[in-house]
């Protein structure tokens, strides 16, 4: 589903992790290189062009926060998504103060951190800069707050605006629950039940309801992407 | 015999052995000084009568003339029990007496002193006496003196009782020293089977207390509080155990049946798949059972106490409010929010907003009312003097009174509610982070329906936020 592969280094020194990350990645179309410690992928960090780095937080010979560290202190700004068994609220605080950019608690599923490394991959990507978004028929205007479908205009809640605006930023890609409810709603916790699926189906009623073809799409297992279902 | 050897060693005994010894030392100098001192008074008493009777035999031979004298002291010698007298002539020679021997030099000088004599005619060996010797105008020398023996034998009645007395004492002392330390050994004892059986694995014993209200009284009480919480503790432990194996156990011989069943029966890749999907799914709820109980633990610790800052309270309701909203309208639920502008709480946001987020997921889930299909939820933050007060509350069935407490607890679903989905920990989670805020979670009856309230305290100030 992605027509640009990225370049990913994956620093995790469980192997067995990482070979079936290095695998599931290179299967989703992206080049993926594996380091087994802190050092190693610092090395490797630095001197090659990645798009994204997936870093472990306990590494060998040198901690993933340290990695990302020295990293930043040299001027890298390579994306960084961080991978940790410690789950809680302070431990991401402590990681995206150290310098990355999203988080993600083992055990995490497969497509979440697909969808969390593309979405890290399009960092700078023209989208984040538009002030007006579109997908089809579809408008999103960033500074006036209007949504135009076709030749009708669409009201919207103002978090239903930021629902549709991050869809839209990230048009083509994956948007997984979680992400959304960071995003949007600025929470980190699990929404124990469909909460945000409501909150889609009623903006798709409102973007999709009486058109021939949908632009919001449900990804089975994952979680929804916004997309001209024409191309 | 070891036994004995254990009371000897024991503080009590040493602690009554220094007091004895510090009596014993005490009453040994006072007494020591009743006998010197009643010594003295004697010896003056009969320093008194010497010169008295000196005075007296003076007068004499002042009236009636040394012949005069010499004849008193005649008569008054020979009287039992009498006085010690010498008369000698200007050279020394013994004119009159009854006093047999003599110290050589006792003769020489004139005045009062303590001397040894012997009675004329006696066969005694020297005795103590007090003697005065006066030069008379002719030369002569006249020695009037009193034995002293009694004196010495009262001393010695005296010291001999007393030390027969001081000897009672650290009998006495002793005695009662081994009986306070067996007492307090026999209570040590008492402390010391206890925290053996305890140590051997049986959490139910207890210090026996014997309701003197004394120190080892207040020992015991207190200890035995602290081995009820940690009884306490170790039951709850060992139901959040249980509670575990059997909580996660029922999800995971699910998950094991459905992989079962799919080797069976599934035909098309299209069955393997789909059951698939539902492992997935089932792993996944697993997963964030394990993570809540995770965040439940850490908060009970307080760990997550580093990342807290002013936040505020309505902005967390409103923004909580507005994520289940459309999940509420789909329930049939009506939302009402409440939220007072400016209440500060010093706190976590992401937790506060989850302990809200679990409350209004219950509200929905068990938030209709019986018999209809609609209902009010309500999500409040109100201030209350130094406290500020979250509300989540609903129409639906409630908990009665008595399961409110048993409601807080770990994997509890009540009976209605064990046919919907749910983990069973977000009231025990909204509890511990409510308890992680220094604050309260409590249940009420919200006539229909249930009330939470979590209170927290308020954060003067303005919000960074």
């Amino acid at each position: 589903m992605y027509e640009t592969a990225m370049r990913i280094l994956l620093i995790e020194d469980d192997r067995e992790a990482a070979a079936y990350l290095v695998k599931a990645l290179r299967e989703a179309g992206h080049v993926p290189d594996h380091a087994v410690d802190g050092e190693d992928g610092y090395a490797q960090a630095s001197t090659n062009p990645y798009d994204v780095l997936v870093v472990d937080r306990m590494l060998p010979k040198l901690d993933g926060l340290s990695v990302i560290g020295r990293l930043r202190g040299e001027g890298v700004r390579t994306p960084v998504l961080i991978l940790s068994a410690l789950g809680q609220v302070d431990d991401r605080v402590a990681g995206l103060r150290a310098g990355g950019d999203d988080y993600l608690t083992k055990p995490y599923a497969f497509s979440e951190l697909l969808a969390r490394i593309e979405a890290l991959g399009r960092r700078g990507a023209p989208n984040a800069a538009e002030t007006v978004y579109k997908v089809g028929d579809l408008e999103l205007d960033r500074l006036a707050h209007t949504v135009v479908r076709g030749n009708n205009p669409i009201v919207l809640q103002p978090r239903e605006f930021r629902l549709l605006e991050y869809l839209m930023r990230h048009a083509g890609q994956v948007v997984t629950r979680t992400m959304l409810l960071e995003n949007v709603w600025d929470y980190h916790f699990d929404p124990q039940t469909n909460v945000i699926d409501v909150h889609i189906s009623r903006l798709r009623s409102k973007i999709d309801k009486g058109q021939d073809t949908p632009l919001l799409h449900t990804v089975r297992g994952a979680g929804y992407m916004i997309r001209d279902g024409a191309r | 015999m070891t036994a004995l050897v254990k009371l000897f060693r024991t503080t009590a005994f040493k602690l009554a052995l220094g007091l004895l010894a510090v009596f014993v030392l005490a009453a040994g100098l006072g007494l020591g000084y009743v006998v010197w001192k009643s010594g003295r008074v004697v010896q003056e008493q009969v320093a008194a009568m010497v010169d008295a009777e000196a005075e007296n035999l003076m007068q004499r031979y002042r009236s009636d003339g040394f012949l005069g004298m010499l004849q008193a002291i005649a008569e008054r010698a020979s009287q039992p029990g009498s006085f010690l007298y010498i008369v000698t002539a200007p050279n020394g020679a013994p004119l009159a007496g009854n006093v047999g021997t003599l110290p050589p030099d006792v003769l020489d000088k004139t005045g009062i002193r303590e001397t040894q004599y012997t009675r004329l005619g006696a066969n005694e060996g020297p005795a103590p006496a007090l003697v005065r010797l006066e030069r008379l105008p002719n030369g002569s020398r006249l020695l009037v003196g009193r034995d002293l023996s009694e004196r010495n034998r009262f001393a010695e009645i005296l010291a001999s009782t007393i030390l027969g007395g001081l000897a009672l004492v650290i009998l006495v002392g002793l005695a009662g020293g081994l009986i306070l330390a067996r007492r307090v050994l026999v209570r040590l004892d008492g402390m010391t089977d206890t925290t053996r059986t305890i140590m051997a694995g049986n959490l139910s014993g207890r210090i026996p207390v014997n309701g003197s209200g004394d120190e080892f009284d207040r020992l015991a009480l207190s200890t035995n509080q602290m081995l009820e919480r940690i009884g306490e503790l170790m039951s709850e432990l060992r139901q959040v155990t249980d509670d575990v194996a059997h909580d996660l156990k029922t999800p995971l011989t699910r998950l094991r049946n459905r992989a079962e069943e799919a080797l069976r029966s599934a035909r098309t890749d299209e069955d393997y798949r789909a059951t698939l999907d539902r492992i997935i799914e089932e792993s996944d709820a697993l997963i964030r059972t394990f993570n809540t109980m995770l965040l439940i633990a850490r908060a009970e610790s307080g760990a997550a106490r580093e990342a807290m800052s002013s936040v505020n309270a309505g902005e967390i309701v409103e923004s909580v409010a507005e994520l289940y909203e459309p999940s509420a309208e789909e329930a049939g639920l009506k939302l009402d929010i409440r939220a007072a502008p400016d209440l500060v709480v010093h706190g976590n946001r992401e937790l506060i907003g989850q302990a809200l987020a679990n409350l209004a997921d219950n509200a929905i889930k068990y938030g209709v009312a019986e018999g209809s299909s609609g209902g009010t939820i309500s999500l409040a933050a109100e201030g209350d003097g130094d406290r500020v007060r979250f509300v989540v509350a609903d129409n639906g069935p409630g908990i009665p009174a008595d399961n409110r407490a048993r409601a807080l607890e770990r994997f509890v679903r009540l009976e209605s509610s064990r046919t919907r989905p749910g983990s069973g920990l977000g009231l025990s989670l909204a509890n511990a982070i409510a308890r992680l805020h220094g604050g309260t979670l409590d249940l009420a009856d919200n006539a229909p329906g249930l009330k939470v309230i979590i209170e927290l305290p308020r954060e003067r100030g303005e919000a960074s936020e």
